[in-house]
């Protein structure tokens, strides 16, 4: 693997370190945008440019951003007394450690007969397109409702503010 | 001894001998239809025993005179009838009822002397209000009486015997108001009880020696040769054989219900009881069904005995029967009531009868037997003819004078006396008594019996001249003035007395017709049977002994009855013997003191037992019971409740903790959920590389 | 190790780290943070697959991580809009506090 693919895996990782670590709320925030951003550049370097800079649009223009703003919205940038982790953090971390160790398990188990290298796949955004239109057609409709769905229902529970406060 | 003819049962019983059951049975129907009878019926139970024992006695007549009739053919016959009872396996339990001379002859005595006392009874029961109820015992008492001489099973023999003791308990208590009479009843029961068990014991060992219970039965039976001679066969204890012991067993029974020494204690006792039973039960007949049972098994009494000699059993009989005869005429000369000498003459008599069958055999001892049923059932009824005319006073000493007050009692009561003293010539009791000494003369092992017997005669004689002249002679010592009794009582005295003087022709020496009839030969008249050597001799030791006795009797009483206040004439002579002779010679006593002193013991024993062990044992198992429930309630309270209750409060706990596990909080829900897939992904990726 | 074998590694130790963070963090905005790491994870995974699978000219991996990307936006708005609801009404974002499920 060349060296790039270690400099971005670092940074990918730092940031999503620093992102469940960091006590500052908006600090996390930030620190996950620099996660979406090594994500892009890892996609980017497997020749998926299309979801790359679909990732880098949606993922830290849109998300990121919208996690800023319930942050904020939320006073989550205060500190809070207790302490930002949960009383049993501990339990958490192992569990999650014994995900990572049966996840890599799965992998270095099964490393023998996953493939090395195989010829570079060009696809235009046509061909995406072509795709989305041709046979992914009705996912792309159940997603259009979804999205639909999704705002509509954002609005309402964000309208009931109003209503609700009595 | 004489010779005995065997006798060969018929092949076939003649229509007689089928239906000689009814001799027993009809007064047992008559006593259980007399027991339903309410009191007030007096005439219809006295009709149905008098008549029931009326058509017996015409029966047994019957079957007398057919046998008497074939005995002058010349055949020696015995009619046996037997029925199988039971049968289990190849051993049978059977029954069945004998035709022969001694049963003929002792079938017409009973049933002729109990008709006799059945009809004066009507007169001296008069006026008891148990009426009713005296018929139905005396009926049933005859009609076990007859059953006894009748049977040829030795089982049924031993039933009617105890129904015979049965009714003599519940005659002899008849007056059960009395304690005494209560008491006596009681003793007389016990006492022949005691026999009655050896008896059962020699039955036992009979049966299971022979194999049957029938006497005769076509050879087959156990006084038949076959049975006999296995019985010799068999030694026993003490040098006896099968044979003798079981004789000696039997002889125990018979001496119980004979009132032989050392079992007769009861017999003076029973004297309670109205005077027409003592008359009939302890006179005429129970008290000789001891002497006929010994008469019936005389075969296996006599088995083993050579020519001319004698068994140990036999030897026993005539000891006791000679000892007892002395004992009790001893003490008769010493009482004062008029029954109990005639009770104490009864017991030795009965002694005389045992010593006549034990020397000379059956006859013999039958022979007295007849002749003694007749005048002591005289002198009973006589007595009790008295003892009515003096309205109910038995003590001599307050009676006198009545020769001129009850003239036909006292002639009839004379009869009786003179045949029971043995008065040559004229009376029965002579030549049956005379039966017996000439046996005991010529007796091959000792002369004693034969002394004691002549003595006894002295002193029988002696005693009823006492007896005669305390009451008839002298004066009168009473109080109220006696009379004279009813017709219906001096009617069977009559009869009675009658018989006592006539029966003596059927045995005298010139013509033994009743030995010949019962030992099953013929007889002839032959007047030199007179001149056999020895027997005049005989005959005038008796006479004189019999005057000897007579004349002391009339020296020392005639002219001199005293009063009651007064010292008896002999007493006077001899008071310290009198005193002994007059308290029984404290045979009681010593029962009281050994018997009845250890009897007493063992029963504070029982007591003490029952009360301490056997209580206290059961005591201990309620307690444990008791215990046990505690512990089961306290198991029941504390552990079983308390783990039921301490369970459910652990469960409540345990649920309590497991509900902490619902925290609502969206993470640990979160948390569970990725360890649950992290589990499922790790096992099928493990299962998948292995 | 092969290409795909360590941008599988890399997938697998971000899905953890977001798991890690959802699971210890107390703030809920944290937790949707962590859950966007873990769904980036397996936009990752996708990818990768896609390109070192056998049928890359299909585009499937392709396309399916950007149906992803588009239901994950969709998802942070509808979370992130509760979260603020929530955080109205309980004027707190402390999901220990949150125990009204319980039971």
């Amino acid at each position: 693997m060349s060296f790039a693919f270690y400099l971005v895996v670092a940074l990918t990782v730092a940031g999503a370190l620093a992102a469940v670590m960091l006590k500052n709320t908006v600090h996390c925030a930030l620190a996950l945008t620099v996660a979406f951003a090594g994500l892009a550049l890892l996609f980017l370097q497997l020749d998926a440019q299309f979801a790359g800079f679909a990732q880098i649009l949606v993922y830290i223009g849109a998300v990121a951003i919208l996690v800023v703003f319930a942050i904020l919205l939320t006073k989550g940038s205060e500190t809070p007394r207790d302490g930002v982790y949960s009383h049993n953090w501990f339990v958490g971390l192992v569990i999650a450690a014994g995900v990572f160790a049966v996840l890599g398990w799965a992998v270095m188990g099964s490393a023998r007969i996953l493939p090395h290298e195989t010829a570079v796949p060009t696809v235009t955004v046509l061909e995406i397109g072509n795709a989305l239109v041709g046979r992914y057609v009705l996912a792309l409709e159940i997603v259009a409702v979804l999205l639909t769905a999704a705002t509509i229902g954002a609005v309402i529970v964000a309208m009931h503010e109003k209503e609700g406060k009595s | 001894m004489h010779e005995t003819i065997s006798f060969t049962p018929q092949l076939m019983a003649s229509p007689i001998a089928v239906i000689v059951w009814l001799i027993p049975a009809l007064p047992i129907v008559a006593a259980g239809v007399a027991s339903l009878l309410k009191q007030p019926k007096r005439k219809l139970s006295a009709t149905l025993a008098i008549g029931a024992m009326c058509i017996s006695f015409m029966l047994s007549l019957i079957s007398f005179v057919h046998i008497v009739g074939e005995w002058m053919q010349g055949i020696a016959a015995r009619e046996v009838v037997n029925i199988t009872w039971i049968q289990i396996g190849t051993t049978n339990v059977d029954l069945g009822w004998v035709l022969d001379p001694l049963s003929a002859v002792m079938l017409v005595m009973v049933t002729f002397v109990g008709l006799l006392i059945f009809i004066y009874s009507t007169g001296y029961m008069k006026d008891d209000e148990n009426y009713t109820r005296f018929f139905c015992f005396l009926s049933l008492f005859a009609g076990a009486m007859l059953g006894v001489v009748i049977s040829n099973s030795i089982l049924l023999l031993f039933m009617c015997w105890e129904i015979v003791g049965l009714t003599s308990y519940l005659l002899i208590g008849f007056w059960y108001q009395k304690p005494s009479a209560a008491a006596a009843a009681k003793k007389a029961f016990l006492t022949t009880r005691i026999g009655d068990v050896f008896f059962l014991l020699g039955i036992v060992w009979l049966f299971s020696q022979t194999g049957t219970l029938l006497f005769y039965n076509y050879g087959a039976g156990s006084m038949e040769a076959g049975a006999l001679a296995g019985l010799l066969a068999q030694p026993a204890a003490w040098g006896l054989t099968a044979a003798g012991a079981i004789a000696l067993l039997i002889f125990a029974g018979a001496a119980g219900k004979s009132g032989q020494f050392p079992l007769h204690v009861w017999l003076p006792d029973a004297m309670e009881g109205p005077t027409p039973v003592s008359a009939l039960i302890h006179a005429a007949t129970m008290v000789a069904a001891g002497v006929y049972l010994i008469a019936r098994v005389y075969p296996l009494m006599a088995a083993g005995a050579l020519a001319g000699g004698t068994t140990t059993a036999l030897t026993v009989v005539t000891w006791v029967g000679a000892f007892t005869a002395v004992f009790a005429a001893l003490i008769a000369v010493a009482q004062n009531d008029i029954k109990r000498i005639l009770a104490y003459s009864t017991i030795s008599q009965l002694g005389y009868m045992m010593a006549g069958l034990g020397m000379g055999g059956v006859a013999v001892g039958i022979f007295h037997l007849i002749t003694h049923a007749f005048f002591k059932a005289l002198l009973f009824l006589g007595a009790g003819s008295v003892i009515h005319g003096c309205h109910g006073e038995q003590d001599i000493r307050k009676m006198g004078g009545l020769k001129s007050d009850m003239p036909l009692t006292f002639l009839t009561y004379a009869i009786g006396m003179l045949a029971l003293c043995g008065f040559p010539l004229l009376f029965s009791g002579f030549w049956s008594k005379d039966g017996i000494l000439e046996a005991a003369e010529h007796w091959s092992v000792a002369k004693t019996p034969f002394y004691l017997l002549v003595f006894g005669a002295l002193l029988t004689a002696f005693y009823m001249m006492r007896q005669v002249i305390y009451v008839f002679g002298g004066h009168w010592r009473g109080g109220k003035a006696a009379h004279e009794s009813s017709t219906v009582m001096i009617a069977p005295l009559s009869f009675l007395a009658f018989f006592a003087i006539a029966l003596g022709a059927i045995g005298t020496p010139a013509w033994p017709w009743f030995r010949a009839f019962l030992d099953g030969h013929a007889a002839a008249f032959n007047p030199h049977g007179f001149l056999e050597p020895g027997l005049p001799a005989l005959m005038g030791i008796s006479t004189v002994v019999v005057a000897l006795g007579l004349f002391l009797g009339w020296r020392l009483y005639a002219d001199r009855t005293p009063k009651p206040s007064q010292p008896d004439a002999l007493e006077q002579i001899a008071p310290l013997p009198w005193g002994w002779l007059r308290d029984r010679l404290y045979v009681d006593e010593l029962y009281g003191v050994t018997v009845i002193a250890f009897y007493r013991w063992w029963a504070r024993v029982a007591d003490w037992l029952d009360r301490r062990i056997w209580g206290g044992a059961v005591a201990g198992v309620v307690f444990a019971f008791a215990l046990w429930a505690r512990l089961n309630r306290f198991l029941d309270t504390n552990v079983v409740d308390g783990g039921f209750d301490k369970g459910c409060d652990e469960l409540a706990v345990g649920g309590g903790l497991l509900s902490r596990v619902q925290s609502g909080r969206v993470q640990s829900y979160l948390r569970i959920l990725a360890l649950a897939v992290v589990l499922l992904a790790a096992f099928l990726i493990w299962s998948s590389m292995a | 190790m092969t290409p795909l074998a360590s941008y599988l590694l890399v997938a697998a130790l971000l899905f953890s780290i977001g798991l890690a963070g959802a699971l210890t963090r107390r703030n809920a905005i944290l937790v949707l943070i962590g859950i966007e790491l873990m769904l980036n994870a397996a936009n990752l995974n996708l990818i990768a697959f896609w390109r070192y699978g056998p049928h890359p000219e299909r585009m499937t991996g392709m396309i399916f991580a950007i149906f992803s990307i588009a239901v994950a936006a969709a998802e942070a708005a509808v979370g992130l809009g509760l979260v603020i609801q929530i955080h109205r009404h309980a004027k707190t974002t402390d999901l220990d506090a949150m125990n009204r499920m319980k039971g």
